[in-house]
């Protein structure tokens, strides 16, 4: 039996670790991959100030900080189920079994999947993947590639593969259909895109998200967008032209581009052939959120936080007694943002495991959590603080019907 | 030529190399230890990991961590094994699974 089992070894994950060892709880992490860190790993941007944030080096000062501390951990390890009985949680994984009264599930979040014709083939990747093949295990994932779809997470990896030497040719958008809808369409990347705007060196793309105030100028912005695309950090972003099509025999040969119009359609007559030799597909992250599901905690689907969410609370409590979440299973935020909820956590768990006079600390936890996504350098989605509150409106009326139903039960029992 | 990042502008120069052999259908190659098997293939220029079970196409790495499945292998004999999740060592020995026969297929 541990004090405190961690499933996922990201920002959330090591932090809540470093905070419950600090604690003097005995406390495990468990991941699947081999390298601690999660997608943290793959980070590498240039902040505001100048320095540079690296992922590796980030992860590394976390996972050494933890064994330090001692904590035990089983990377390489998949967790194939979790259960509760009697206040305990056993936790099944491919090797071993563990059990635990306090499990964090900090699972972080997943890439969406953009169906295009041909993205079967080898070459075609998440540009995640690309990430870090990129700049975890330094391969190329080829020598020049496509990104399909246009969002905060596809820009700033078209920056990292440029910077290793990769050509990006083009960051465009897919053609639209039922699965890809919004991706697919100018005006809502645009839209979307007017929030890292200030991140862009491109005159063009800073002047314009100060025009583009309404929607018809949004349109209008389309409409008047160059059909060769804007160029940011020297990489064509092209939100009138999209993939039709990636073709190639055994593996990635090219893409067929073509023209579109403001509201997504294709102009006939407009395809043209793009040779590459591998193309990445971007449809935004979404929370990895099987394990709380598995549970049986109950979810709510939250839009700004990036999809289902498993309820929780700002202490990180799920309502289940012995389960918290951290990071981006809880929804679509940065590292840092994720490594602060991970110390909420960790506090939760310690207080959970008997531990008195915490709620001070907990309760500063929290604000740091807010003043950290406050001063967020990207933020993944510009209505996060709704998000954060619909979920918070949840727990209440949560918590709420429960004491009703405790209230009335216990009548029931009486009569 | 190595596709291999070998001197990054902010990432600094690679430190590791100490390479071992592996096999990949019965094909002798070099990879970093510890490094992912879909890594270590994939700087050997290899993109086709297996064919698919039903059709037959073609598949490779597509999410690299984890969740797709689409890098299924076997290792050492042991069917289903993700490339991206597997560190390689000495002298493993990986096979792309291939179609499988179907009573229906035409």
């Amino acid at each position: 039996m541990d004090n405190a089992i961690i499933i996922g070894a990201g920002p959330a994950g090591l932090t809540a670790a470093v905070t419950c060892a600090e604690k003097g709880l005995d406390v495990v992490v468990i991941d699947e991959y081999m390298r601690a860190g999660g997608r943290l790993l793959g980070q590498l941007y240039e902040e505001p100030n100048g320095n540079w944030w690296n992922g590796i080096k980030e992860s590394n000062k976390l996972y050494e900080k933890a064994v330090d501390l001692g904590v035990n951990f089983h990377l390489n390890t998949a967790v194939n189920n979790i259960e509760n009985s009697n206040g305990i949680w056993t936790i099944y994984t491919e090797r071993e079994t563990f059990h635990t009264p306090s499990l964090l599930l900090a699972t972080g979040a997943a890439e969406a999947p953009v169906p295009v014709p041909g993205w079967t083939l080898p070459g075609v990747m998440s540009v995640g993947a690309a990430q870090v093949m990129t700049n975890v295990h330094r391969v190329k994932p080829g020598e020049r590639g496509v990104i399909i779809g246009v969002n905060v997470l596809s820009a700033a990896i078209a920056m990292e593969l440029q910077l290793a030497g990769v050509e990006v040719a083009s960051l465009t958008l897919p053609k639209t259909n039922q699965v890809t809808q919004d991706a697919g369409k100018p005006k809502e990347v645009l839209d979307s895109l007017l929030h890292v705007s200030h991140m862009a060196p491109s005159p063009f793309v800073r002047y314009g998200s100060k025009l583009m105030k309404n929607d018809f100028m949004k349109k209008l912005g389309v409409n008047f967008f160059p059909k060769k695309g804007v160029k940011m950090w020297d990489i064509p972003i092209q939100l009138r032209k999209a993939v039709t099509k990636i073709y190639g025999e055994d593996e990635v040969e090219g893409v067929t581009l073509a023209t579109i119009n403001a509201d997504g359609e294709v102009v006939s007559g407009s395809e043209e052939h793009i040779p590459v030799d591998f193309v990445c597909i971007a449809g935004g992250l979404y929370p990895l959120a099987e394990l709380a599901a598995v549970a049986g905690c109950p979810f709510y689907l939250v839009e700004e936080l990036g999809g289902y969410v498993p309820l929780h609370n700002e202490r990180m409590e799920s309502p289940l007694e012995g389960l918290y979440v951290a990071g981006n299973i809880t929804g679509i935020e940065g590292a840092k943002v994720a490594a602060a909820q991970g110390r909420t956590a960790g506090l939760s768990m310690a207080h959970h495991a008997g531990m008195d006079d915490l709620d001070g600390e907990i309760k500063n936890s929290i604000k740091r959590t807010e003043q950290t996504r406050d001063n967020a350098h990207i933020q993944f989605h510009p209505e996060i603080e709704t998000g954060r509150k619909k979920i918070l409106q949840q727990w209440d009326a949560y918590q709420s019907n429960k004491e009703r139903s405790v209230v009335s039960n216990s009548r029931g029992g009486i009569t | 030529m190595t596709r291999r990042i070998l001197d990054h502008p902010i990432l600094g120069k690679m430190e590791d190399n100490n390479y071992v052999s592996f096999t990949f259908n019965q094909k002798g190659y070099k990879g970093l230890e510890n490094e992912s098997l879909a890594a270590a293939l994939l700087a050997n220029g290899i993109r086709t990991l297996r064919h698919h079970e039903e059709s037959g196409s073609p598949r490779g790495i597509y999410c690299n961590i984890g969740h797709c499945y689409e890098c299924r292998v076997s290792v050492d004999g042991q069917q289903g094994i993700r490339a991206c999740l597997t560190p390689v060592k000495e002298g493993m020995t990986v096979e792309s699974d291939g179609q499988l026969p179907s009573s229906k297929r035409r």
